[in-house]
């Protein structure tokens, strides 16, 4: 079987798990949610909101809920070691990196839908701007967020103190992602925008991806094979 | 595949030693009883045998060639019932068997939903395939996790444990099932502390103790536990 055959069988699997526990998407969302209200109870004084601070808020909310997602997503591998029973199986051992992967990504995209325009509502954000730029740039982010964080949570899911090991290896990594996203956006949201600067963030967002997708697909069978 | 040798095989975690040195051959045909106290190196054993472990040093040659030697493809040639059972409670018991089907590569000749079925009944679970697994009692979910292991007709089956939460019925059942595997020329390797399911369906049994192997003579004659009781309290440097 095909590479990216395996990837969408076990990417179904999961979805059709979600589908049914709905766990990850009710926390990931609560915890994103909850954050950006925070935020707005915060930092919004008489409808005036700070310069730049949609765009950081936007990527700290993906962060950290990608970050409980992936802590949850391997959890449940873990519950019946049925990651070992995907080891075990006859499959290019990167197609279980793939599959996973793409289901976080699903995920998440599916966390950014709600979360982009609650961001616009209540921060004034303007999405509707330049919105294939910030498409772009938000599946940028969250691919090169999603790749490493989907490896290093694979590495870590027999680490007994995994949950907080996850995000103290995972951002000293993706943190030039989540900058170039925070800038990117930044420059797309601002009163006047910059598109030639989110442009290059996104060149940026784009090399990086390339680069954190290429490790992680070369280091999983090694790292996962013992 | 007609044998499996372990050569010289040991195995660190760290600075401690699961498998010490472990030189032994599975034949086709055989079924072999693995027996030790918790920790002694039974699971160790097999998921070196399964190739989830790597070798400290040593190595594992499956029907002559060593593992480095197969492509993916020796995965599908080995069929494991872990301690942790690998099903997906959100799952039913169809979709679990379909799911690993499919990675097995079972779907390619139309005959998966056949081999399904037919899985379902051998674990007689036939009217609950709609259920989820997190439904299911542990033996009901021990029978269906024996068949998602052997549903790719495995040539290797390694089982840990496999008589855990079973009732007599069931473990009767299980038996007659690895007495048939073994008719049907496989190699089955158990890990097991159920000396008396053990006892009779067993054609070799070995005692592991501090990762080092020792065969158990049949000729000793006796019930299995006498004869393991009997060499563990022999000399293992």
């Amino acid at each position: 079987m095909s590479l990216l055959r395996v990837a969408w069988l076990i990417a179904r699997k999961d979805l059709l798990v979600e589908a049914r526990s709905r766990e990850l998407a009710s926390t990931t969302l609560f915890f994103a949610v909850a954050s950006v209200l925070v935020f707005a109870f915060a930092l919004v004084r008489d409808g005036a909101v700070p310069a730049d601070a949609p765009a950081g808020i936007l990527w700290v909310a993906i962060a950290f809920s990608g970050t409980l997602a992936l802590g949850r997503a391997f959890e449940r591998e873990r519950q019946s070691e049925t990651l070992r029973a995907l080891l075990l199986s006859p499959v290019e051992r990167p197609a279980v990196y793939v599959g996973k992967l793409l289901a976080l990504l699903l995920l998440m995209a599916g966390v950014e839908a709600v979360l982009v325009p609650i961001v616009a509502l209540l921060f004034g954000a303007p999405i509707g701007r330049a919105p294939w730029l910030l498409f772009a740039l938000l599946a940028t982010g969250t691919l090169g967020f999603a790749a490493v964080g989907t490896l290093f949570a694979a590495m870590l899911v027999r680490a007994r103190s995994r949950d907080v090991l996850l995000p103290v290896v995972l951002y000293p990594i993706a943190v030039p992602v989540i900058i170039a996203g925070v800038r990117g956006t930044s420059a797309v949201f601002a009163a006047e925008p910059d598109f030639a600067s989110a442009q290059t963030w996104l060149t940026m967002l784009v090399l990086f991806d390339a680069v954190f997708v290429t490790l992680a697909f070369w280091t999983f069978e090694p790292v996962m094979s013992d | 595949m007609t044998d499996v040798q372990t050569l010289d095989v040991s195995r660190h975690f760290g600075r401690r030693r699961a498998l010490s040195r472990v030189s032994l051959t599975f034949k086709a045909g055989e079924i072999a009883g693995v027996f030790g106290p918790n920790g002694a190196g039974k699971s160790t054993l097999l998921g070196v045998l399964s190739t989830l472990l790597r070798p400290s040093s040593g190595e594992v040659r499956y029907g002559g060639r060593a593992a480095s030697a197969w492509s993916d493809d020796l995965r599908g040639q080995i069929g494991m019932l872990g301690h942790d059972l690998f099903l997906y409670g959100d799952l039913t018991a169809r979709e679990n068997l379909v799911f690993f089907g499919r990675l097995y590569g079972l779907a390619r000749d139309g005959k998966l939903d056949a081999r399904v079925d037919r899985a379902l009944d051998a674990a007689r679970l036939t009217e609950r395939a709609g259920d989820r697994v997190s439904e299911f009692s542990r033996g009901l979910r021990q029978r269906l996790a024996l068949e998602r292991a052997l549903l790719h007709e495995p040539a290797l089956v390694l089982l840990d444990e496999p008589f855990t939460g079973l009732d007599d019925e069931s473990a009767s059942l299980l038996a007659a099932r690895l007495r048939t595997l073994r008719g049907a020329g496989r190699i089955v390797v158990m890990a097991t502390h159920d000396f008396e399911s053990a006892d009779g369906l067993v054609d070799r049994a070995l005692a592991i103790r501090a990762g080092k192997s020792r065969e158990l003579p049949v000729a000793a004659g006796g019930p299995l536990r006498q004869r393991y009781q009997a060499a563990l309290r022999g000399d293992w440097a």
